[in-house]
């Protein structure tokens, strides 16, 4: 099935060599800093995990948001998504790709990351972070690219996939669970340690990645013979419209517990992301577009005649991509770094370079993007031919 | 089977890209294997923790006991068979005697191609000497 | 061949701890012969204790020029390197206010005299690490022997894990190569490379040889260094005679510095 992706019109070979050379340019700063160490980084020894991690975390969320047809698919027979289960599944392995290569880039040793599998320490919450994360990503090779090749094939896919496919359910939740772990199961900082931290971190990937699906969907439609269906777009709209109102329902909650208890340690980041904190605050205008975009999401999501209308769906969904990207890449983690363990506030900000070496990962995110649904409406204009 | 040429030409330049390095050996002779300097003091203390033979092909895995020894179990003598005690330090016991790193340490290691990244971090020579 | 070679390591380690180093060699190679083997102990002047613990009179230090000799003492013999940009800094023990030191228990009406003392903040050598437990690799680990919290260098892999989950704000990171920022090398002892985490290590390397930490000789007693799971110790008879305070001992990290205020 590779061969799909070899073959195209100039618009898709001119895409893809523009990604080729944002890779390469994401390359060259990286490159430079591996010879220069983390230094060219916002981070600091306040902050000291910056845009690597948020983008990480952001799309630990996307992978896991493709669990949203899938499961549908599978578990209640719901039809209407056969036809685009494997765009979700291949949205998942292009985002697993770009969190791979998130933590990576993030290592100040990258060469000895295979440590992890070395020294196995089952105590640290990365380590399942690893096994969960490679795990998805062959979940969903697997299960993709099989029945994939079943359908090019005009049968029903293997009996021995369906273990898979059962198993990649639960695995789905499990990644965002472990991510969510990784941080709220710190002590002395307030901000993540919550216990709803995972379920927040779901609710704002199921709104997410569907949101996203919804985006390629519209595109693929409009620029291919494939159309992945009217019903289907709908489908995932209401999806996205719970998910994203229950992710601001999650954050009211965390805000109350905050400030009705009253402890200082939970109330502070939130001052410093929503107000500022001493006269520090860089992340405030952030948080407030967060907030108006995920509520103007909400509107345009809930309400029947703006979300059946595609063109408003498709704003919507670029709101709620925009506003949780906000929330958790940008507000997520400088929130819990900001004020430091000793209360000294020192802010984050990203440099260029950083920003340099986040877009080549994109840029490598969406080349296997391309590709993977390169050949997913290859396979799919066959079949209607 | 149209794609036979290039199937068997994809072969042909894998397999030779493989092969290249046993044929090349055998082609051209191998550039001599270096003789490591010994200093003054290494030469006065006639043998080294372990025989020379053992720290010849052992010393990587010597190292590695040592540093996993100090590092991460707090033991840090080391009673060689003839009951002679060392400090078991990189930089403190095997550099006293071997203070000439460039001689010693570098020529092996650049022959064999292997960049050990001790000296990120070690002094490579803690006294200074030529 | 590289993990077989680490577990005869792990073998080999673990012969010398109880048994010697010579039946196991002799069981992993049976061909070599019966010369004795060598073996792997701690010197003969290395301070034994179950769990070092720190007490520091902070009555003694008036201000931060107090503190000074003791911190100067510890980065110069560890070769910490003095970055100029804070966001790179690295510092194994520093010099902080009260309300920093113990945020949340400063009360608006309180001791200016306690207030404005110098407070010597470093690693805690908690008895629940919680760096410990997110550490991917065990680089960071907890010394069985004597409770230290201590770093291997030679393992860590820069992920910063350590970091978000030490409370007090311990450690440094090498966001650069440290080397150019060391003024005066200390050759005994080695420096740290870009890209890993660094921080106090209570001096195990002195202690290994019978001394105390640095900090604590340079302090003219003010901070008294001892086993805190010996009744008798100097550490446990000063706990028993002074009220101390540690930092965020709600945590349940269990702190091994104490403070006497």
């Amino acid at each position: 099935m590779l061969e799909l992706a070899f073959k195209g019109k100039k618009t898709y070979w001119t895409w893809i060599f523009g990604l080729l050379a944002a890779i390469g340019a994401g390359f060259a700063l990286y490159i430079w800093q591996i010879n220069q160490g983390l230094m060219i980084t916002g981070m600091s020894r306040d902050v000291s995990w910056g845009f690597y991690i948020a983008n990480f975390t952001y799309l630990v969320g996307v992978a896991a948001g493709g669990v949203m047809v899938v499961l549908p698919y599978y578990l209640h027979n719901y039809k209407a998504y056969g036809k685009i289960t494997v765009m979700g599944e291949f949205m998942a392995i292009a985002s697993i790709v770009m969190c791979v290569l998130f933590i990576l880039v993030d290592l100040g040793q990258p060469t000895r990351a295979l440590n992890v599998m070395l020294y196995p320490t089952p105590n640290s919450v990365l380590f399942y972070d690893a096994i969960v994360l490679n795990g998805y990503l062959f979940l969903n090779l697997i299960v993709g690219w099989n029945a994939l090749e079943a359908e090019r094939n005009g049968v029903h896919y293997q009996k021995w996939l369906k273990p898979f496919i059962y198993i990649s359910i639960p695995w789905a939740i499990s990644i965002h669970t472990v991510t969510a772990y990784l941080y709220c199961g710190l002590p002395g900082r307030g901000f993540w340690m919550t216990a709803i931290l995972a379920p927040r971190f779901l609710s704002s990937a199921f709104a997410a990645g569907p949101a996203l699906l919804i985006l390629l969907c519209l595109f693929v439609r409009n620029t291919t013979n494939f159309d992945p269906g009217k019903e289907q777009i709908q489908s995932l709209a209401k999806t996205v419209a719970y998910a994203i109102c229950i992710n601001v329902f999650f954050l009211l909650c965390e805000v109350f517990v905050a400030f009705y208890s009253n402890i200082p340690e939970h109330m502070d980041h939130i001052k410093y992301l929503f107000f500022g904190l001493h006269g520090h605050a860089s992340l405030v205008i952030w948080m407030w577009s967060s907030m108006a975009l995920m509520v103007l999401g909400i509107i345009l999501t809930v309400n029947p005649s703006t979300r059946k209308n595609e063109a408003t769906l498709a704003v919507a969904c670029v709101m709620i991509i925009a506003g949780t990207w906000i929330d958790k890449g940008l507000g997520m983690i400088s929130g819990g770094f900001v004020p430091n363990p000793l209360h000294e506030i020192n802010e984050y900000a990203p440099t260029l370079p950083e920003i340099g070496i986040t877009i080549g990962v994109y840029a490598i995110g969406a080349l296997v993007l391309t590709m993977l649904y390169k050949i997913v409406i290859g396979v799919k204009e066959e079949a209607h031919a | 089977m149209k794609d036979k040429k290039w199937i068997v030409l994809g072969l042909v330049v894998f397999f030779g890209l493989l092969l290249f390095p046993l044929a090349w050996n055998m082609l051209v002779k191998a550039a001599p294997a270096p003789e490591v300097v010994l200093t003054k003091k290494a030469k006065a203390a006639k043998q080294c923790v372990m025989p020379k033979e053992y720290m010849t092909s052992e010393h990587m895995q010597l190292l590695d006991l040592w540093r996993h020894s100090v590092v991460r179990n707090a033991k840090r003598e080391y009673v060689n068979p003839e009951g002679k005690k060392f400090d078991m330090s990189l930089s403190n016991t095997c550099l006293d005697c071997h203070s000439n790193k460039e001689q010693f340490c570098d020529r092996c290691h650049n022959y064999a191609s292997v960049r050990p990244y001790c000296w990120d971090c070690h002094i490579d020579n803690p006294k200074g000497e030529e | 061949m590289k993990s077989s070679r680490r577990r005869f390591m792990k073998l080999a380690g673990a012969a010398a701890l109880g048994l010697g180093a010579q039946p196991v060699i002799k069981a992993v190679a049976p061909a070599s012969e019966e010369s004795p083997q060598p073996v792997i102990r701690k010197g003969s002047n290395a301070l034994p204790a179950e769990q070092w613990a720190m007490v520091i009179d902070t009555r003694r230090f008036h201000s931060a020029k107090d503190l000074e000799p003791l911190i100067e003492a510890c980065h110069k013999i560890h070769n910490v390197p003095h970055l100029t940009n804070k966001n790179h800094e690295i510092k194994w023990i520093w010099e902080t206010h009260y309300h920093n030191a113990f945020p949340g228990n400063p009360n608006p009406y309180q001791s200016e005299e306690v207030e404005h003392r110098p407070f010597m903040v470093l690693c805690n050598h908690c008895e629940n690490p919680p760096c410990v437990r997110a550490c991917p690799t065990k680089a960071t680990f907890k010394r069985e022997s004597d409770g230290i919290v201590l770093m291997d260098f030679h393992r860590c892999i820069g992920c910063r894990f350590c970091m978000a989950a030490c409370p007090y704000g311990s450690r440094s990171f090498n966001f650069r190569d440290p080397r150019p920022f060391i003024e005066e090398t200390n050759p005994k002892f080695p420096t740290r490379m870009k890209g890993v985490v660094e921080k106090c290590n209570f001096c195990a390397e002195r202690l290994a040889v019978g001394q105390k930490p640095a900090c604590v000789e340079a302090s003219n007693g003010a901070i008294v260094f001892g086993d805190l799971k010996d009744p008798h110790s100097e550490v446990r008879e000063l706990l028993r005679e002074n009220f101390t305070i540690r930092r965020k001992q709600n945590l349940g990290t269990e702190p091994s510095v104490y403070y006497i205020v």
